[in-house]
């Protein structure tokens, strides 16, 4: 069985869920599938506090159908991560009792509005990086999700940039708010890509599963050579002296993230982990009642008298 | 307070007229009509749809990776039944 | 033909159904994160854009007559000035007002937009009519969830009556006379739905008074309560800190 499952990766081919698969793949699995889920459904928050406050009602639409993507995308991913035999509940226990993590990024704070642009350029263009190899992920579900989402999310990046182009043509108080963004949201959208590749230990394993098909320094090199000649195009200087093209390379240079901050927010001590996790926890706990009465009522009766209701007054039924 | 989780369904979207309905992914409702409507709002926010099955995980049967050979193996000495079987020459139109 | 005064009723009309969808959509958008279960955040997102999406053609109608933009008019108006009902500004304390509130709200706009559907003005008719297929799933969703609360557990029962005995006051300026409008909607019309689903949830009618009016003079006429400050000090923050700016 096992010469079957490593036939199976090394021949490029997809695990499915009723295979046979090590333990070890099953659970590194479940984790990492898990938390990209919390992060996509914990990334709704920073973003999120800006959709009653919108500055225009088509920049409110967009931002509001990002977020509800946003919850889709976490449910496409739980939704694979069940097919491993993971419970939902279960995950979201673990996300809320601090026993799985999220992303790091979504520990710091949406200051204004020229955060929402920015987290949609740096913080989706860091995710889309990420994500488009997991698209080829050695898990059929997993992969599959991830296709899903990456045409999805074409539009996240997009709409992020496009409401930076129009705030930099904008007043100078809006170009303020866009350098101060990007200013905040550069180094962490750096450390999204995880630890050096010398400090990531289960790098190796991943690699050999097809879990990973990257290692971290080459996903962020990727992405720092995307994002400077989109950040010069926008007339935004990202805030690193050691930014500078490397001809010799055929990269840019450039500085290293802090990582000891980047522990201290992953172990909680970040600006927003515990509001985060609390809000999470408040909608989970206080939900309780809700999806406990809609069980009863479901036992109660198979066949909701709605269509009944709506036929028998006429009205049009959805 | 003890915590009941929804149970799971499977989706099955037709995305046009004239194709089989195919499995979109899972997700969590109390009961069969409501995992409808959930699958239109998670699983058809961009017009994939225009037909829903909802099905309880639960009641799904699933040939079994053990049983590959007896279910399968009857299927892969028919290598006839795959088009790609009949070399054709390149200049056979409509082919 | 249409006359000014034609003119400035259809814009008056537009303005109080715009108002209404984008101050409930506000609500429900201050729900998103905070839902029972992930499906519902994708649901009430849904119905939040529908609303939003309603509210923009009908203040791009209103402002088509007054020369002003939808931006303008959502961001660049007082508190006085919008004339939604009392019912769009309500905040829901749990997720049973949320529900009862959008059943009662869905069953009205539901029959307001049937109507409308046939209204005079080509662009109101239109509008009207696309949103007939939008809130009629809004009242399903509604009406499935308050039957699922009535008759779900002995608390979600309890809740759920409480916050239809605490809604049902904010009913009656739906029905009130409206000469903008191009056609009348007596309480009577929707009764039939709305008692339906009331039997079916196990909740009784309240027969709770009606919320008092100010001499007279409630949402529609620009008099609300005290909530809509603070909904249009959020709403309207952003923009008015950049006047003049584009987004």
């Amino acid at each position: 069985m096992e010469q079957h499952f490593t036939d199976t990766i090394d021949a490029g081919r997809r695990i499915e869920p009723r295979d046979w698969m090590p333990d070890g793949y099953r659970k590194t699995m479940i984790r990492q599938i898990a938390q990209h889920a919390h992060s996509e459904i914990i990334g709704m928050q920073p973003e999120g506090t800006w959709i009653t406050r919108a500055p225009s009602l088509r920049r409110k639409a967009i931002l509001l159908a990002k977020v509800q993507d946003e919850a889709g995308h976490g449910m496409y991913l739980y939704s694979a991560a069940e097919t491993l035999g993971a419970d939902r509940g279960d995950l979201t226990r673990k996300l809320i009792d601090g026993r799985q993590k999220y992303s790091s990024i979504f520990n710091y704070p949406a200051l204004s509005y020229a955060d929402v642009g920015v987290i949609g350029w740096l913080v989706d263009g860091a995710a889309i990086v990420n994500q488009v190899p997991l698209c080829r992920s050695s898990y059929g579900p997993y992969a599959r999700a991830m296709i899903r989402i990456c045409k999805e999310e074409s539009f996240h990046q997009r709409q992020g940039y496009e409401l930076l182009l129009a705030m930099m043509n904008g007043t100078s108080a809006q170009r303020a708010m866009v350098q101060d963004a990007a200013d905040r949201y550069w180094w962490p959208s750096l450390m999204m890509f995880g630890p050096p590749d010398a400090d990531s230990p289960n790098t190796a394993q991943s690699m050999k599963w097809g879990i990973k098909r990257h290692t971290n320094d080459e996903l962020r090199q990727r992405f720092v050579d995307m994002t400077v000649p989109q950040a010069a195009r926008l007339g935004v200087t990202l805030p690193d002296p050691d930014l500078r093209w490397n001809d010799e390379r055929g990269h840019y240079d450039f500085g290293e993230p802090d990582w000891e901050e980047f522990k201290a927010v992953l172990s909680g001590a970040g600006p927003c982990n515990a509001e985060r996790s609390a809000r999470r926890r408040a909608a989970h706990d206080d939900g309780a009642w809700v999806r406990e009465a809609a069980l009863a009522h479901a036992a109660r009766t198979r066949n909701p008298p709605a269509e009944r209701i709506f036929a028998a007054t006429g009205a049009p039924d959805a | 307070m003890p915590d009941q989780q929804w149970p799971l369904y499977e989706v099955f979207l037709r995305g046009k007229r004239g194709l089989n309905h195919v499995h979109a992914g899972s997700l969590h409702a109390a009961d069969a009509p409501m995992a409808l409507r959930h699958a239109r709002d998670l699983y058809c926010r961009r017009e994939e749809g225009v037909s829903i099955w909802v099905v309880p995980s639960a009641e799904i049967t699933a040939s079994s990776p053990e049983e590959k050979d007896p279910f399968f193996a009857p299927a892969g000495d028919k290598p006839y039944r795959h088009p790609t079987f009949y070399d054709l020459p390149g200049d056979v139109p409509h082919m | 033909m249409t006359t000014a005064d034609d003119g400035a009723a259809l814009a008056r009309y537009c303005l109080a159904l715009g108002d209404d969808a984008l101050i409930y959509s506000h609500r429900l958008t201050e729900w998103m994160t905070r839902l029972p279960e992930l499906e519902e955040e994708t649901a009430v997102a849904n119905i939040a854009l529908d609303l939003l999406g309603q509210a923009r053609m009908l203040l791009t109608r209103a402002g088509a007559i007054l020369g002003r933009s939808e931006d303008d008019l959502a961001f660049f108006r007082a508190g006085h000035e919008f004339r939604n009902v009392r019912l769009a500004e309500h905040g829901d304390r749990d997720f049973a007002e949320l529900v009862v509130r959008l059943l009662l709200f869905s069953v009205w706009r539901l029959a307001l937009l049937e109507k409308l559907a046939g209204a005079p003005d080509p662009g109101l008719a239109a509008i009207a009519a696309k949103g007939v297929n939008e809130v009629a799933y809004h009242r399903d969703y509604a009406a499935r969830w308050v039957m699922r609360l009535g008759d779900g557990t002995a608390l979600s029962h309890v809740k759920a009556q409480a916050a239809l005995s605490a809604l049902w006051p904010l009913t009656g300026e739906l029905f009130r006379p409206d000469p903008d409008a191009p056609f009348a909607l007596d309480r009577a019309e929707t009764d039939p739905v709305l008692d339906a689903v009331l039997s079916a949830a196990t909740l009784a009618r309240p027969q709770t008074a009606q919320l008092g009016e100010v001499s007279g003079r409630a949402g529609r006429d620009g008099v609300h309560t005290e909530a809509m400050g603070s909904i249009l000090a959020e709403l309207q923050s952003v923009a008015r800190a950049h006047p003049g700016a584009t987004w």
